[in-house]
């Protein structure tokens, strides 16, 4: 709640710890959604870039990936140059990105084969240093591996995005395992905007911020992301007061 | 008569026949005289296209053939089976009409590619014997006046041969015979001499202690790249495809294959590229010789950099591209662009990751999913037809209450691409279950005819 109002002996204090682990000048710099019930949330403003982030969909679309896509999709379209996304079997719909704010001439993909030609390819591409940021599907993240990637992602200043995804349902406990990620997030489809008339309206996300160093953690409904990569802020909800999305979900979990 | 072609054959014309009795036969009938030097030019041609396309280690196999070692070259081409149809299907179509078979050795492939029954074949590591079995002694690549000796003592196949003590045989028939059959079925070695025209950029280095060392040979490649890429830069030339050949001292060969998306001559992205490769080398006994060459090499113009002062230049990705194809292969490696097709699976196509960029995109007055299933997965639904959505479906054994549904968007077939599209018809709907889950789902046919399609119902992507 009291963010802003930090005191000055623990500001002093974050900015001893931040020299201590060595993040350069550009780790600080920061990508904000442009949703402010949940930049303000997180440390710094935004989504750190320069680190390693994981996103993976809730329910079934741990399995299918899909929401968990989009937002991905949505986060790369807002960083500059080119996209790389590292798949094992490729089964993106690239019509699907463009609505999500990711044109066709903006993402590489590659399809590596498996997980280990995965996880090489998108350290071989964080360390480039000319991307705007990397993306892989990736099914396993051991903890040696993902700190390879944030330290090749604070190398180079780049973005990296792990979309975490499974064969199979019961394999997505591996979620919970400790990672050097960032940010840890899970995207949830809820039933989508009710229109007027019979129909499909804006999509609706139930976004979980599960983990977030040095941050705190947070649940928040939003509209996905529209054609240049923006979530939305639903309509019924935009005039209530921020603190109150948090308590609503938990009251409703 | 030395040569006769597919047609001529239909015609019953076989090599070997007198000219007379050839125009005899067919009245009309176009003669080439036979020109044996400008043939073997042509083989040379066409042995050099292939060894900077396709593999490290090429040899022409006169008169009439070309042999490849394709250890090593196979998976950046998909595959072995892949990799022989493209070769076919790229001289198919500039005019050569080829057979091809890959095998265990050089004498194996080069009996089933002349002999074997396909025109196309792959002979699975140790299965070559059981091949070359029934084929002919002529197969065996032995001097004329052998297999009419042989022929008269009985023999007619070569699995006649394998079995047979080689002692009466060679006091017969020579050493040739019993050295061409071991060669065929792997027991002594044959070596390729790779093809190497004059023109071609080489660095080579030949070792007094064989090396094996994987730092020892990283130096070595350091060296080599240092070599070349002064040689290159005195022609102005930058490289494609480079080699690194590893003469081991057991007189087999590793090869090292590394392909670039655009001429390059920066001796310290080569030696990196090469270094990345070094595990798949396996030195066995040591390295005596290490080759490298240019086997594809382009004119490289030297650009002045464009430099503004407000906008950051434009990354060069290539170095990036080229890491990554040669670890999963170059046609893993690729952008999407549209395609002007309604069908969701033709309106995408692959092109080069380093392709100018297209701008286009598709048209988006429709809702496309993010995730598109590598095909259509059959439903279970109950709807109403002829155009309402489902009132629920049933997909990998989970029914689901449809909430809420877009649709339809009719899909027309594409009458000009198959006879059979010219009425197919798809209806897409969007749904969306009770969980919010949504899914894009279609119906083959317009729900009224049945010429249209068989009306069952599909599930094709899933929406985020």
């Amino acid at each position: 709640m009291h963010e802003l109002a930090i005191s000055p002996a623990i500001a002093a204090l974050r900015v001893r710890i931040a020299q201590l682990e060595g993040d350069g000048a550009r780790a600080r710099e920061v990508l904000p959604f442009g949703v402010p019930s949940l930049d303000r949330k997180l440390p710094g403003g935004g989504l750190a870039l320069g680190c390693l982030h994981e996103v993976a969909g809730g329910g079934n679309g741990a399995v299918d990936g899909a929401a968990a896509a989009c937002f991905v999709a949505g986060i790369a379209a807002r960083t500059q140059g080119k996209v790389l996304w590292c798949v094992a079997q490729q089964d993106l719909f690239a019509p699907g990105l463009e609505q999500a704010g990711l044109p066709p001439d903006r993402v590489i993909h590659v399809e590596a084969g498996d997980d280990k030609s995965v996880l090489a390819c998108m350290e071989e591409g964080l360390r480039h240093g000319g991307l705007g940021a990397v993306v892989a599907d990736i099914a396993r993240l051991p903890m040696t591996a993902s700190r390879r990637l944030h330290l090749a992602a604070k190398e180079s200043g780049t973005i990296g995005l792990a979309l975490r995804r499974w064969r199979r349902q019961a394999e997505a406990s591996d979620f919970g395992q400790p990672t050097a990620a960032m940010t840890r997030w899970r995207i949830s489809v809820l039933p989508s905007r009710p229109l007027p008339v019979p129909g499909v309206g804006r999509a609706r996300w139930l976004i979980e911020l599960i983990r977030a160093r040095a941050g705190e953690s947070l649940d928040i409904e939003l509209e996905a992301c529209d054609g240049s990569g923006h979530l939305g802020l639903p309509a019924d909800m935009a005039d209530r007061p921020a603190a109150a999305e948090g308590r609503r979900h938990s009251a409703a979990s | 008569m030395t040569a006769v072609d597919a047609t001529a054959q239909a015609l019953g014309l076989r090599v070997g026949m007198p000219v007379t009795k050839a125009q005899a036969l067919v009245p009309g009938l176009v003669i080439e005289p036979a020109d044996p030097k400008a043939d073997a030019e042509s083989l040379e041609r066409l042995a050099l296209w292939v060894l900077q396309r396709i593999a490290p280690i090429v040899a022409v196999d006169p008169p009439d053939g070309i042999v490849i070692d394709s250890t090593g070259a196979d998976h950046l081409h998909g595959g072995d089976a892949a990799m022989l149809d493209a070769l076919i299907g790229r001289l198919t179509l500039s005019g050569v009409s080829a057979r091809a078979a890959i095998a265990d050795t050089w004498g194996a492939a080069h009996a089933l590619a002349r002999y074997g029954s396909n025109p196309v074949l792959i002979a699975m590591p140790g299965a070559s014997i059981d091949m070359l079995a029934p084929l002919p002694l002529e197969a065996l690549r032995l001097s004329p006046a052998i297999p009419a000796g042989l022929r008269d003592l009985g023999f007619s196949r070569i699995g006649d041969l394998i079995g047979q003590p080689r002692a009466p045989l060679t006091l017969r028939f020579g050493p040739e015979l019993s050295r061409r059959l071991d060669q065929a079925l792997g027991n002594s070695a044959e070596p390729i001499e790779p093809l190497r025209p004059e023109d071609m950029i080489e660095a080579r280095r030949s070792f007094a202690e064989p090396i094996a060392a994987a730092e020892t040979i990283a130096r070595y490649i350091g060296k080599l790249v240092a070599t070349l890429c002064e040689a290159l830069e005195t022609r102005g030339l930058g490289v494609r495809r480079l080699d690194l050949l590893c003469h081991r001292i057991d007189s087999r060969v590793e090869t090292v294959r590394i392909g670039l998306a655009r001429p390059v001559r920066d001796p310290q992205r080569l030696t990196r590229l090469l270094c990345d490769k070094i595990e798949t080398i396996d030195p066995g006994l040591g390295i005596e010789i290490m080759t490298l060459t240019a086997t594809l090499a382009e004119p490289m113009t030297e650009r002045q950099a464009v430099s503004h002062l407000i906008e950051a230049p434009e990354p060069d990705l290539s170095g990036l591209i080229d890491t990554l194809a040669n670890r999963v292969g170059a046609r893993a490696i690729y952008r999407f662009a549209p395609v002007a097709s309604d069908v969701p699976e033709r309106s995408v196509c692959r092109i080069p990751a380093l392709a100018e960029e297209t701008g286009a995109g598709w048209p988006d007055h429709w809702p496309r999913p993010s995730r598109l299933l590598p095909r259509p997965e059959p439903i279970e639904t109950m709807a109403l037809l002829p155009d309402h959505p489902p009132n629920w479906i049933s997909w990998r054994g989970v029914r689901r209450r449809v909430r809420r549904a877009d649709g339809p968007e009719r899909v027309f077939g594409e009458w000009w691409k198959r006879d059979a599209e010219l009425v197919a018809v798809r209806d897409y709907f969007r749904i969306e279950d009770d969980a919010g889950e949504r899914f894009w789902i279609f119906r083959a046919g317009d729900g009224e005819d049945v010429a249209t399609g068989s009306h069952r119902w599909f599930l094709h992507g899933v929406f985020g």
